[in-house]
């Protein structure tokens, strides 16, 4: 009988129950296709960063696979910057890893919101034909405006240039923040030098124009109408490019001149 | 005018969820700086419209009124949330640069409004009809909208490049304020305007 309170509760009950099932239903469902478009987006920006593939591309999932070729995936160990074994890249889920605190160990203080740091990180490096090391693309992330942006950062060879840096995930607001993803600003990371004299990661996005590379060598021009997220990408390099972050390995390639 | 024919158009125009009702504003701001986006994301709300009131209209009279707003919530959430995993499977770069904003159809006045205003008290044909009007009343200021700010903002429509950019060598400078969210006000309260000068009925008395 309608308006007891029997019959709300049955009637919310059954409301649920049938929504659950559509909802699980389309997630499992589709859940094999949205991690495929997930993997070949991911592999993509990482051929962004690295310059062998531009955003007005649209790749089929075999140029993608057959481009990556060129890249070898390298686990490391975050703390010592060595190499791990024993972990297939193929399936290693960085992400997962972050959060399992088995895997992970807590940040250091920062403003990024980087709450754990992996135990292992998936690099990539592109070699020359000689063996020497012609670019590294590192995993990054941090907190923009709305949330954590996910992206990539390719250095060159010297290990203090920028090659390129693109974000694949990110939930900044679309024509503001959002411009983290055009590829006319991205373009102009190319050639800027993360990395002062020291070696202390001293890269930031500016407030306004920044100039040319010459003219400005560890700036990038701020995102009109972004001023935290421009603020949450100078943040974000930093920690990473720093000795909490990718600091043990790239001192270890350096080190090693660049050659294995 | 028959009264499916009313539901159907009456929304387009004379009593347009955006222009009249002034709802659904923040979507209206965020996804119109692209033609593809704000298609994508007008499908996304007429699909969810449509058979929000669909089920709402057909359950009518089984609701519980003291937990009505609370079912219609279930039910709109559940079609979002098939909506945005459709939309991560098969339009992957969209629903991208969607982002949330397919997450926040679900608070969308313009759904809960139609739930509670229609479909609550017609049945279920006429409630997918008035469904699929104010969705496309909608998606009418969506694209409106997005005509105009992709085309000034950016230079081109659906992603071509119609006017060629000062930055890549052409002549037209980019309006800046195309793309930025108040550029959208201006241009909606513009459509407002010029509805409401079509159809006088529509000014509110002082």
């Amino acid at each position: 009988m309608q308006g007891s309170v029997g019959y709300n509760l049955g009637f919310a009950a059954a409301v649920c129950f049938v929504c659950a099932i559509v909802v699980s239903t389309s997630a499992v469902s589709l859940a094999d296709r949205q991690d495929r478009n997930a993997t070949l987006d991911k592999q993509n920006n990482v051929l962004v960063a690295a310059g062998l593939a531009t955003d007005e591309e649209s790749l089929g999932a075999a140029e993608v696979a057959s481009r990556f070729e060129l890249i070898t995936q390298v686990i490391i160990d975050v703390r010592t910057g060595d190499v791990a074994h024993g972990v297939e890249p193929a399936t290693f889920d960085q992400r997962a890893a972050s959060i399992d605190v088995a895997r992970s160990s807590p940040a250091p203080d920062n403003s990024s919101r980087i709450m754990r740091i992996p135990h292992r990180a998936l690099v990539y490096e592109v070699r020359d034909g000689a063996g020497g090391l012609d670019m590294v693309v590192l995993p990054i992330e941090g907190l923009g405006l709305w949330g954590t942006l996910y992206g990539f950062v390719a250095l060159e060879g010297d290990l203090r240039t920028i090659r390129g840096l693109t974000f694949y995930e990110h939930k900044e607001t679309p024509g503001l923040g959002g411009e983290v993803d055009n590829p006319r600003w991205k373009a102009l990371w190319a050639g800027r030098m993360a990395f002062d004299d020291d070696l202390m990661p001293v890269i930031a996005v500016v407030k306004g124009t920044a100039g040319s590379v010459s003219d400005a060598p560890y700036s990038v021009d701020g995102l009109s109408g972004a001023t935290i997220t421009s603020r949450g990408v100078t943040k974000l390099l930093r920690f990473w490019l720093g000795s909490d972050g990718f600091g043990p390995y790239l001192t270890r390639l350096r080190g090693a001149g660049g050659t294995v | 005018m028959s009264k499916s024919r009313e539901a159907l158009i009456d929304p387009l125009f004379n009593n347009n969820p955006i222009a009249l009702q002034i709802l659904g504003i923040c979507s209206a701001l965020a996804v119109t700086t692209k033609m593809d986006t704000a298609l994508v994301m007008s499908a996304a709300v007429i699909f969810v419209l449509l058979f929000s009131n669909l089920f709402i209209s057909v359950l009518r009279n089984q609701i519980p009124t003291s937990i009505r707003i609370i079912v219609q919530l279930v039910i709109i959430a559940s079609l979002v949330i098939v909506v945005d995993e459709v939309l991560k499977a098969y339009l992957f770069d969209i629903s991208k640069q969607l982002s949330v904003f397919v997450g926040l159809i679900i608070t969308n006045c313009i759904i809960m409004g139609r739930a509670e205003a229609y479909a609550m008290q017609n049945p279920p044909g006429m409630s997918m009809i008035d469904g699929l009007g104010n969705g496309l009343g909608y998606g009418v200021i969506l694209a409106g909208t997005a005509v105009l700010r992709e085309l000034f903002g950016s230079g081109s429509l659906f992603s071509v490049q119609l006017l060629p950019l000062v930055s890549e060598g052409g002549w037209y400078t980019p309006n800046g304020l195309m793309v930025l969210s108040p550029g959208a006000f201006f241009i909606i309260g513009f459509f407002i305007w010029g509805i409401r000068t079509w159809k006088p009925e529509q000014v509110e008395q002082d």
